[in-house]
Parts: C-alpha cells; sequence; structure tokens
C-alpha cells in the first residue's frame, strides 16, 4: 500500500510554475530520493506535502487520507515529518530540550520522555552536547539536531531536504548508516533531496528527478542516472560520482 | 524571533502578513470597490443626517483636512518603506514641532506659516540624530528593539513637552484668518491653506524621489538595500537622510496645522494613530498611497461624526484599520509578498 | 551501530542538570520572596506602603504581557484592553448589581480571555505578526476605549466608583485607606501570577509555546500544535491582566475610560518587562520594582524640587520621561533587560 500519494500537484508564485502536475506514490518503507537542479522545486515539492504549503491544485494523501492543505502540526503528528534545508534549532532551549520538544506528542510522562529523548540525543552522536544551548552546535552538530528532532517524534514518514548539505565526507557515513536502518529496523519511509549522487545512488530505492516544477524521470538509480533527458537537465556527460 | 508565514521564504519581519483571499484585484477593481464604498458611506450619511448640506461640508471638510494626514503619513510610510522601521514617535515628532512654531510665534509674533522655515530643518535635524543616536547600529535593528526604541522616544518627547510646557492647551492664531463659502459649505482659510501647502510639499516629495539623483538612490535602498551597496550607495547615508526627510514631513505638517488645532503635548499620539492608519490603508512604503489614504480617512473621519455623533470619529477610523489589517494588509497599493 | 560522537564543546564536562528542577527552584524563590515580602507594610510608612501596592499592580500587569510578549513572542501594544476589562466588568458587577469584586475579578478574566481568544484567533488565522500584530492589538485597545467612552451602559466618560463601605470586608475587598490588608491581597494576587508564569513556562505547553516563538514553522513541523497554544498564552496572558484591572479598581476606588483602557495603561505594562528581561521569570519582577520606584521618587520631587528645577513643581511627566529614559538605554545596551543579561552571563 503506498503510504504516500501525490496526484496532479500544481503551485504557482505570481505567475511562475514551482511545480506543475506532479505525480508519484511512495510504497510504506520505500526510500525516494529526489534531486534535480536547483530551483526545480524539490522543497517546494516538500512544502506542499508536509502541511507548510497549500497546492493550487491536486491532492496529497497519507496512509489512505487526504491531508492536502492541512496544517503542518497536524500532518507531523499523523507521523509524516520533515527536516529543513536552514537549519532552525530552537534557540533558547538546550539540544535536549529541542529533541524533547518534538518527542511530546507522544504523551508520555515525565521521565520516559527525557530517556527517549536522550536516547535520540545518543543514537545521532550529540551526547556530549546534551545540556548545551543549540546555538552553540557546529553546523555538522545542527544537521544532526534537525535529525535528531524528527527521529524524536517517532516518525512513519521522513522528508529529508538533504540532510547531508554541509558535511565532510567523514560525517556522512554514519548519518546514510543511520538511515538505512531506520528503515531495516523501524520501517520508516523516506523521501530524501539530495545533491551529493553516491549517496543517492546508495540509499535510495527509487528516484525521481523533478526539473523546473515537472516530474521528469521516476525509477531506479541505474535507470534514471542512464536516462537522456536526466543526464542532460542534471547529471552532465557522465554520471557524477561525488566522493563516497 | 524568526518566525515566519507559512512556508514563505524568511520575509523582512514587517512585511505584510499574507492573506488567503484575493480582495480587490488590479486597480480598477480596488478603485471600483473603494468608489463603491463611497458611494455607500455618502448615502448613509444623507439618511443620517437628512441634510445634503451637512454631508457636503463634511465631505468638504474631510477632504482638506486629509490632504494633512497625507503629508503626515507620507514622512511616515518613506521611513518604512526604505528602512522597514515602524516609527512610533512619529506623532511626538510632529507635537515637537508644533510647540517649536507655537514658541516662534509666541516669541517673535511672527506669521504662523513662516515658521516652516524653521520647523522644517529642524525637524530634519532632529530626525536625523534620532536615526544615527538610537535607530542604526546593532541595538536597533531586530523588530522588536525597534519597536520598542520608537515607542519610548514617544514617550520621552510628550512627556519632555508636558514637563516644560504644562498640559494647558495653546493655541496658535492664523493673522487674516478667513471662511469663505465653497457651494455652500463653509471653508476656514487655515484648513484651505494646510491642504494646499500639504498637497504642494506632497508634490515636492514626489518630485524628489522621482526626478532626482537622491530619490532614485532612495528608492533603490528601499527596493534592493544590499544591491543599493553594491552599486556604490552609501546606504547607512541614505538611511539617514530618508528618516530625517520623513520627520521634516512631519515638521511641515505641524507648521501648516498649527492654526487649526489646540496645541497640546498629547495631540502626536492623535495624529499618530491616524498616520498608521493611513499608511495600512495606503500600503506601507507607498508614498502616492499616503496621499489617497489620507484624503479616505480624511472622510471617514468626518462621515463618523454623522453617523455616530461628536466623540466617535476615530471609532470609524478604527473600524476601517481593522478592516484593512484583516482584508487586505498591504493596503490599496501595496503588493503581497510571495 | 556506527556514530560518529561529535565531539563536545572545548573544555567541557559533560553538564550534569541541576539536582533541583529549574521549576521547583523558582517556586521555592517565589515562596522566599513572598515571606519577606509579608511584613513589608507594616514597616513601611503609608506613603511607601502605597507605593508598594502600586508596585504589586504593575508586577500583575508585567507578568500578564510578558506571558504574551515574552514567552510567546507576540507583541502587544494593546494589553489595557485586557485590563480595562477586568477593570470594568468587576466595576459594572459591583456597582449595578453588588456583585463581590472577587467574583467580579473572576468574571473580569473569563470576559478579558474571550476577548484575547477573539483578538487572537483571528490575528492568527489571517497571519498578522510583528508589527502589524502590534498595532492590531493597539486599535483594539483604543476601540474599546472609544466605545466605553460613549456608551451609556459603562456611564460614558465618568466611569465607575466603587460604593464605599464602613468596615474592612474581605469579601469586597475594601479597607480602610493605607491598611495592609491591600498590600496583603495584592501580594497574594501577584505571587499567584507569578507562580503561575513559572508552572506554565516549565510545563509541556509552555515548552511548545517557547519553541513556537523561537521558530514558528519548525515546531508545526514536529508537530506542535501552534493555534491552539498561542491561544492558551494570549488567553492566560489576558487573564492575568485583567486581574490588575479589577484590583486597581478596589484599590483606588475608581475607573474611567482613561484609567482602563488608556495607552499610557498598554505601556505600563511594557516598560517593566523590557527593564527587567522579556521572556524570563524574574524580569517583570525586577522591572516592576525599579518602575515603581521611580515613579514614587520622582513623584516626590515634583512635589518639592530643588531649587534649579522649581518649575517643575506640580507639573506632570517627569517619571514617565525617566523611564522612556531607561526604556530606550535598557533597549540599546542591555537588550535582554537587567534579568536576561545576568542569566546570560551566569551560563557561560
Amino acid at each position: 500500500m503506498s503510504i504516500v500519494e501525490v496526484s496532479g500537484v500544481g503551485k504557482s508564485f505570481r505567475g511562475l510554475h514551482a511545480l506543475s502536475d506532479v505525480e508519484f506514490e511512495v510504497a510504506e518503507g520505500e526510500i525516494l530520493g529526489i534531486i534535480g537542479p536547483n530551483g526545480a522545486g524539490k522543497t517546494t515539492l516538500f512544502n506542499v506535502v508536509s502541511g507548510a504549503l497549500t497546492p493550487d491544485t491536486g491532492r496529497v494523501r497519507f496512509a489512505g487520507q487526504d491531508v492536502t492543505g492541512r496544517s503542518p502540526d497536524r500532518i507531523a503528528r499523523a507521523g509524516m515529518v520533515r527536516t529543513f534545508q536552514l537549519m532552525r534549532p530552537f534557540a533558547s532551549m538546550t539540544v535536549l530540550e529541542n529533541v524533547a520538544l518534538a518527542a511530546q506528542h507522544h504523551r508520555f510522562g515525565r521521565r520516559k520522555l527525557r530517556e527517549h529523548a536522550l536516547d535520540v540525543v545518543e543514537r545521532v552522536g550529540l551526547g556530549p552536547w546534551a545540556h548545551r544551548p543549540a546555538p552553540e552546535l557546529p553546523t555538522a552538530g545542527l544537521k544532526r539536531l534537525e535529525l535528531a528532532r524528527t527521529l524524536a517524534t517517532t516518525p512513519k514518514v521522513l522528508l529529508l531536504d538533504e540532510v547531508l548539505a554541509g558535511l565532510v565526507p567523514a560525517e556522512r557515513e554514519p548519518v546514510l548508516d543511520l538511515l538505512a536502518l531506520l528503515r531495516e529496523q523501524e520501517g520508516v519511509t523516506l523521501l530524501f533531496i539530495e545533491h551529493i549522487m553516491a549517496a543517492v545512488m546508495r540509499l535510495a530505492d527509487r528516484v525521481l528527478v523533478l526539473d523546473q516544477g515537472r516530474v521528469l524521470a521516476v525509477g531506479s538509480p541505474q535507470e534514471v542516472t542512464s536516462d537522456a533527458r536526466v543526464i542532460d537537465a542534471y547529471l552532465g556527460e557522465e554520471p557524477t560520482h561525488a566522493d563516497a | 524571533m524568526t518566525n515566519t508565514t507559512h512556508g514563505a521564504p524568511l520575509a523582512p519581519e514587517v512585511s505584510p502578513p499574507q492573506t488567503k483571499t484575493k480582495a480587490g484585484g488590479g486597480f480598477l477593481g480596488r478603485a471600483g470597490i473603494v468608489g463603491g464604498v463611497l458611494v455607500i458611506a455618502i448615502v448613509i450619511a444623507l439618511l443620517r443626517s437628512g441634510s445634503g448640506l451637512v454631508v457636503w461640508q463634511s465631505v468638504v471638510t474631510g477632504i482638506l483636512t486629509g490632504g494633512l494626514y497625507g503629508l503626515i503619513a507620507m514622512g511616515l510610510t518613506l521611513i518604512f518603506g526604505v528602512l522597514d522601521i515602524v516609527n512610533f514617535a512619529h506623532g511626538a515628532l510632529l507635537a515637537v514641532a508644533m510647540f517649536i512654531s507655537f514658541g516662534m510665534v509666541s516669541a517673535t509674533g511672527m506669521h504662523p506659516y513662516l515658521t516652516l522655515v524653521i520647523a522644517i530643518p529642524a525637524l530634519f535635524l532632529i530626525g536625523a540624530a534620532v536615526h544615527r543616536g538610537l535607530l542604526s547600529g546593532s541595538g536597533g535593528k531586530s523588530l522588536e528593539n525597534q519597536l520598542l526604541i520608537t515607542l519610548g522616544l514617544s514617550l520621552l518627547l510628550e512627556n519632555g513637552l508636558l514637563m516644560f510646557f504644562g498640559a494647558e492647551p495653546k493655541a496658535i492664531a492664523l493673522p487674516g484668518d478667513f471662511q469663505f463659502p465653497l457651494l455652500g459649505a463653509v471653508v476656514a482659510g487655515s484648513r484651505l491653506y494646510a491642504f494646499l501647502g500639504a498637497i504642494a510639499l506632497g508634490a515636492l516629495l514626489y518630485w524628489l524621489l522621482r526626478r532626482t539623483r537622491l530619490g532614485t538612490a532612495i528608492r533603490a535602498v528601499a527596493a534592493n538595500g544590499p544591491g543599493a551597496e553594491l552599486v556604490g550607495i552609501n546606504v547607512r547615508r541614505i538611511h539617514t537622510l530618508t528618516f530625517a526627510i520623513g520627520t521634516a514631513c512631519a515638521g511641515a505638517a505641524a507648521a501648516l496645522a498649527g492654526p487649526l488645532v489646540t496645541v497640546t503635548p498629547t495631540l502626536g499620539e492623535q495624529f499618530n494613530i491616524t498616520a498608521f492608519v493611513v499608511v495600512v490603508l495606503g500600503g506601507m512604503g507607498n508614498v502616492v498611497g499616503a496621499l489617497v489614504g489620507g484624503l479616505l480617512i480624511g472622510l471617514v473621519e468626518q462621515l463618523t461624526t454623522i453617523y455616530l455623533g461628536g466623540q466617535s470619529s476615530l471609532l470609524g477610523v478604527f473600524v476601517v484599520f481593522i478592516l484593512v489589517l484583516f482584508l487586505r494588509p498591504q493596503g490599496l497599493f501595496g503588493r503581497k509578498t510571495a | 551501530m556506527t556514530t560518529i560522537t561529535i565531539a563536545g564543546p572545548a573544555g567541557a564536562e559533560k553538564v550534569k542538570a541541576p539536582p533541583l528542577r529549574p521549576q521547583n527552584r523558582q517556586l521555592a524563590i517565589l515562596a522566599v520572596l513572598l515571606l519577606i515580602a509579608i511584613p513589608l507594610p507594616l514597616v513601611l510608612p503609608p506613603a511607601q506602603g502605597a507605593v508598594a501596592v502600586r508596585i504589586l499592580i504593575f508586577l500583575l500587569m508585567a507578568v500578564g504581557w510578558n506571558i504574551m510578549s515574552g514567552f510567546g513572542g507576540m507583541f502587544s501594544f494593546g494589553h489595557a484592553a485586557y485590563f480595562g476589562l477586568g477593570a470594568y466588568t468587576s466595576a459594572y458587577l459591583l456597582v449595578k448589581h453588588d456583585v463581590s469584586p472577587w467574583i467580579g475579578m473572576v468574571a473580569g478574566t473569563a470576559v478579558a480571555a474571550a476577548a484575547a481568544v477573539l483578538i487572537g484567533y483571528f490575528s492568527f488565522r489571517y497571519k498578522l505578526q510583528g508589527a502589524y500584530f502590534a498595532l492590531a492589538t493597539f486599535a483594539f485597545a483604543e476601540m474599546l476605549r472609544l466605545i466605553v467612552t460613549s456608551s451609556d451602559f459603562t456611564n460614558k466618560a465618568v466611569g465607575f466608583s466603587v460604593p464605599l463601605i464602613q468596615d474592612s470586608s474581605l469579601w469586597m475587598i475594601q479597607f480602610p485607606a493605607d491598611s495592609p490588608a491591600y498590600f496583603w491581597v495584592a501580594l497574594v494576587l501577584a505571587g499567584a501570577a507569578v507562580a503561575i508564569s513559572i508552572v506554565f513556562l516549565h510545563s509541556r505547553a509552555g515548552k511548545y509555546v517557547s519553541a513556537i516563538r523561537d521558530d514558528e514553522l519548525a515546531a508545526a513541523s514536529l508537530g506542535a500544535p501552534v493555534i491552539r497554544h498561542k491561544l492558551v498564552t494570549v488567553a492566560l496572558s489576558a487573564a492575568i491582566t485583567a486581574v490588575a484591572g479589577a484590583f486597581y479598581t478596589q484599590y483606588y476606588l475608581f475607573v474611567n475610560p482613561e484609567l482602563g483602557f488608556g495607552s499610557a495603561v498598554s505601556i505600563q505594562a511594557i516598560v517593566p518587562v523590557v527593564i527587567g528581561g522579556i521572556g524570563t521569570i524574574w524580569g517583570p519582577v525586577v522591572g516592576a520594582i525599579i518602575v515603581g520606584a521611580l515613579t514614587d521618587v520622582t513623584a516626590t520631587m515634583l512635589r518639592t524640587p530643588p531649587e534649579f528645577l522649581s518649575f517643575l513643581q506640580g507639573r506632570s511627566g517627569l517619571d514617565v520621561v525617566l523611564y522612556a529614559v531607561l526604556l530606550i538605554l535598557i533597549v540599546r545596551l542591555l537588550p535582554k533587560g537587567i534579568v536576561g543579561t545576568i542569566a546570560a552571563r551566569w551560563r557561560r
């Protein structure tokens, strides 16, 4: 059963068509990579799917329910959570508090909430920072915090917007491992926007290519990277093997 | 505070909020709606008062007073459009100018309108000082801080005036004031002159913005601060100049309005409120909008007096304010962000 | 699973969370402060006793404003609306229907909270923020003032006078002038308000509110129910401010449109908090004490000014000038306020 269905979605801003007729489905437990040139509409797509924007046309369905235009907090509580490209920590709180906040909707008791949050913080490798104010984190730390917060919500579907950006290659491995494990052990469905092709090739079951607001191609990583149109629009002459 | 609206790119804090409705599309559409509302308002006033003459008098008084409001609001909206600063002290600065005018008139017996020559430069300098001293630099950057600073300034100025001049109302008489009839309505000369002066100065400001190099630089900074800096414009200097021009407008309006009102330290508050409503109605940052908005608010004020009697003219103004804030926050001439 | 732990901050040991939860620590401090304050009216001369009561009224207003504008980040320039609604509701019920001001106070909080929710709901739905929101709140307060001034129902510009009774009555909140009972009633109310603000801040809801203030979209994307929490915040803020209004009417035995809904009231809610520290627990307390003391000192000075300032005799406005200057200085030099700056230094 498709856990996420996007059909006929279009969104314009003052005459500029950010998205046109976008249509795709994601199966439960699947990992879908979303790639495309800058300005292709990838983040707009995430905004629409997660409720931050209401599309002009089309529907978004999550776990069989029509969630088009619902407020982002309702969709998040239902189990579909996204991260942001720009890091947005809660500046007045510590790392642990940031993560605990994300888990609040579970309605745990105080002790359980703290344990759960601490566990997530350790899992993403931010243990030493748990009681520091969030703004003190270095860039890589903020990225992990973003991830940690979404993990703390115990999501069914995770929308990751360039979660690897700003990380050096050595820092990327653990994140990719973590994401793969999320799917294996907890059945989390992942949609992730990424520019680093090596990561996409490694992690994604299928890849969706967006160009100028339209779906250019959908298929396995191999299919997509050998698709002439995709190479033309985005990949260039040789498929990039960005540092693994 | 980094609140952003639903998914919009990080918009400047004071930008108009997004609306879900499309109230009043193209220019003709908006003009039509405004015209229609006016017609209805006048008809209601006619029914209420039963006298065409009373209504005509209101219309005339409203438009003439509205010109003044427009001038005050022009300064305020210019400051907002270029510096993104909501100047809560605008009304208080106007009151200061009015006391300067009063002071000069009582000390030297000069003609009230001659005080324009003093009030305009004085307020220009005061504005420049305020900007340099209080608002430019890191402390003043965030929205809340800037609101608080201008609020503090308005309290300071108003109560300073109260302390030094006392609360008793003063009057500035216009020598040779007269009244002339206009198709049955009675127009006080002072009101007519104020209107003409406001329109003249407004036109001057418009000319400055559109036809001079300084004006172009100002508009460039308003449109794109960093971009303007890149082409060599001294943005900080433009900011200070613009703020000073804005406060100078308040100074001019004060000198023109002197003979029309009773001068008290709290006078600024009333003009402040009206100026803000005019600015929101016209569109924050739009100078022409400020003038049009001024005229409309002048009308609203007078017509409300017919509906509700004496005290409540401000109530009608507030109703318009609330309606604009919720239905079309970008005002008549503003544009929606993203 | 392999995760690379990000190296901790330079030189920091793994920071242990303090043994006493912050909430309980703050409540303990509050208890101590209250205990210290109880004997105050017995040791202060009557004039200073009145200042102390005034400080507590400022404190109530400040705590109320701080909840919405500090914790919630929604700057209100029209808190006079809630103060006035509290004052007028309780005054009206007392004067026209002989209802005890305690009940009037509760009714006032209900009316104010309802108004706040109404204003808030439409503002949030139409996405009014920042300066637009502040202007809208100001407009509502002014509108209420104008409506009350022109309405017979509320005695127009005359307002309401509290009918005097012979003896002291706790039920009617009326005591002989200069009675310490006024102070103690105000102390209970203010103490409760601060306690509520402490509990609220550390509660689940309070954490959502802080997160929403820090970054609304991020909070929403993590499941924080945004509109619901904003409405709770403004309702609570309005309710506490309304209590200040109701008590004010009982203490001064009088309220009129200017005293209830005037812009000076809104400013009195804002200035102490900015000076003390927006968004902190103790900021409103420190700020209220400073502003209250300042008002008193200047009032004394204006009654009997020194030689070179003799022209100020009997003139009003000096106190506002002073705290306006203080406001500007604090915003420019110590934007976090006194308590906020100390707290930030402490944490280093």
